[in-house]
């Protein structure tokens, strides 16, 4: 029995391909699909992985992230599974890539206009914290009523002085929708913000699409008084290549017990250090 | 008593029908079975209903239950939809004539900055998972208001009017007894200066002690702030207490208004007479 190209059947891609041109028309926007079933379970980056393969081509240059590493089981297995289908050229480089696959990180190096980056997303909905019908929330985003979403906020001021969404922190696209942008940083809102490529994000078991095309305004949600912030690493190292101003994962080394900084995006880091643009901060 | 003759809400031949109607019920004087038509089963919840609010008094409504008080009020405050009639407020610019034919993001807007409501059940006006304040806030946050040090003061200005202590402000209204729950609805209702509120049932379920703080409470809210106020209630000591003029609803009618006091010490209808010789 022969596998078709990109493992999905074409009436498949083309219905996906089709709800992701809509998505783009409308940035923020989310449209329905009809999800398909995967070797992998719903809920494990099947949204990501169906944009993926109705839009992979036998051009393009596939690069897969799992929480800015290219080599965890999520990952690997994903690229394995896009490569085996189709046959396309791999690579960890953010800049060579064609197609990016991404669970939960924008990578630090810039998005150029020929790329598009793909994100997998657990909830689609920015406003199901607070109201819980699929219908009432459909009402709402038709309104552009969206006190919901500052509630949310509001109430995180309420109780810990501070906004605590590290992740998946609410942006408002095109000055129309708000949007969950998956639980990337809040490093990475930012980078979303009038970028150069296309991001298309998946919700494979809540079976929904949408986007942010290139050039868009994308903003975060916040208050006159309690502003924006991006989590700060100003005064962070990382210890493997003493790089600064990226994002950085807090570890504890096993043996002493000590609190260390590490760069999260490892390709990149990886790309510096044989630059030799950073000192090696082991040496 | 009304400040002055200025009407800030009318309602004009209102009709809330469930069915599609027929020849026969179309017609506002064809006799129906209580409220549904022989011929068609429609159900009429409330049928021609019109009222005038005056600036700063405070209307009654009073009827049995499925009279159709409830499903006026919240067809008033756009929680339901009107199958036809016209609802004006006066005192908007921004919309001319007729706002039932207004967007839903119009009536959105209407209900976050000139209307308040406060339901029967706090469980339909409050989220009760998330703190007092942040209930406040969030009528200030749908009318626009992005600004957080403002919205706590403004919260605490009016928990502080409906007697809840502050040190309570960050707690779930989950966590609180009802009347305090509909004290904190209360609060979130005037929280933007609306100029209409809309009180349903506000007292029923609380105990009497709690009951006459509320009443006190807001027949100083129409005292202090000229607020006009339509209050729903089955309980006529309670429109006697609060209001200057009365509305009596039967199957989906009116079949009697005017002063509250000549409706209780002289009913014309048949209805009426009933109800107010039934008090025990």
């Amino acid at each position: 029995m022969s596998q078709n190209f990109a493992f999905l059947d074409e009436h498949s891609k083309k219905e996906i391909r089709r709800k992701t041109l809509k998505a783009i028309v409308i940035p923020g926007y989310q449209v329905p699909f009809a999800s398909r079933e995967l070797p992998i379970a719903r809920g494990w980056g099947t949204g990501g992985l169906q944009l993926t393969l109705s839009l992979v081509g036998q051009e393009d240059v596939l690069k897969v992230i799992d929480q800015g590493s290219d080599e965890s089981v999520n990952a690997v297995n994903i690229r394995n599974l896009i490569q085996s289908t189709t046959g396309v050229e791999e690579t960890i480089h953010s800049g060579e890539a064609t197609l990016i696959q991404s669970r939960h990180r924008i990578p630090e190096v810039p998005l150029k206009p020929f790329q598009i980056l793909v994100l997998q997303v657990p909830q689609p909905e920015p406003l199901r914290v607070v109201e819980a019908s699929e219908r009432k929330t459909k009402m709402l985003h038709g309104d552009k009523e969206y006190s919901g979403a500052f509630i949310k906020l509001f109430e995180q001021i309420m109780k810990y002085g501070h906004i605590t969404d590290d992740a998946d922190y609410p942006v408002m696209v095109n000055d129309r929708y708000v949007m969950a942008p998956s639980p990337i940083p809040r490093f990475d809102n930012p980078k979303m913000n009038h970028n150069d490529g296309l991001i298309l994000l998946g919700a494979g078991r809540e079976k929904k699409i949408h986007a942010v095309p290139p050039y868009t305004k994308v903003e975060s949600l916040a208050f006159e008084d309690y502003p924006f912030e991006v989590e700060q690493f100003d005064d962070k190292v990382c210890r493997e290549s003493g790089l600064t101003g990226v994002y950085m994962d807090e570890l504890q080394d096993e043996e002493t017990g000590e609190t260390y900084y590490m760069t999260n995006d490892t390709s990149y880091m990886l790309e510096k250090m044989n630059e030799g643009a950073v000192n090696n901060a082991k040496q | 008593m009304p400040n002055n003759d200025e009407v800030v809400l009318s309602l004009r031949d209102f009709s809330k029908k469930f069915g599609s109607g027929c020849d026969y019920c179309q017609n506002p004087d064809a006799e129906l079975q209580k409220n549904m038509c022989p011929e068609c089963h429609t159900v009429y919840a409330v049928r021609n209903a019109s009222l005038d609010l005056y600036k700063g008094e405070i209307l009654g409504i009073v009827g049995e239950s499925g009279s159709g008080k409830s499903t006026l009020m919240k067809t008033l405050y756009f929680d339901q939809e009107a199958t036809g009639g016209e609802y004006i407020l006066h005192e908007d610019d921004t919309v001319d004539g007729n706002v039932f034919n207004v967007s839903s993001q119009k009536k959105r807007q209407i209900r976050n900055e000139q209307l308040g409501m406060v339901y029967q059940n706090p469980i339909q006006g409050l989220k009760m998972d998330f703190s007092s304040v942040t209930n406040i806030a969030e009528k200030l946050i749908a009318s626009g208001n992005r600004n957080v040090g403002q919205m706590t003061k403004r919260a605490d200005h009016f928990l502080e009017k409906v007697n809840i202590a502050l040190s309570r402000k960050y707690e779930a209204p989950k966590n609180f007894s009802g009347g305090m729950q509909q004290r904190v609805q209360i609060a979130k209702a005037l929280s933007n200066y609306p100029p209409i509120l809309l009180l349903d049932e506000v007292t029923t379920g609380l105990d009497l002690s709690v009951q006459a703080d509320v009443l006190e409470l807001i027949k100083e809210i129409q005292r202090d702030m000229g607020v006009s106020m339509i209050v729903v209630s089955h309980d006529l000591a309670i429109i006697r207490m609060l209001c200057d003029r009365t509305m009596v609803m039967l199957d989906g009618r009116v079949i009697e208004h005017g002063i509250t006091d000549q409706i209780l010490e002289d009913p014309q209808h048949k209805y009426t007479q009933q109800l107010v010789y039934s008090i025990l």
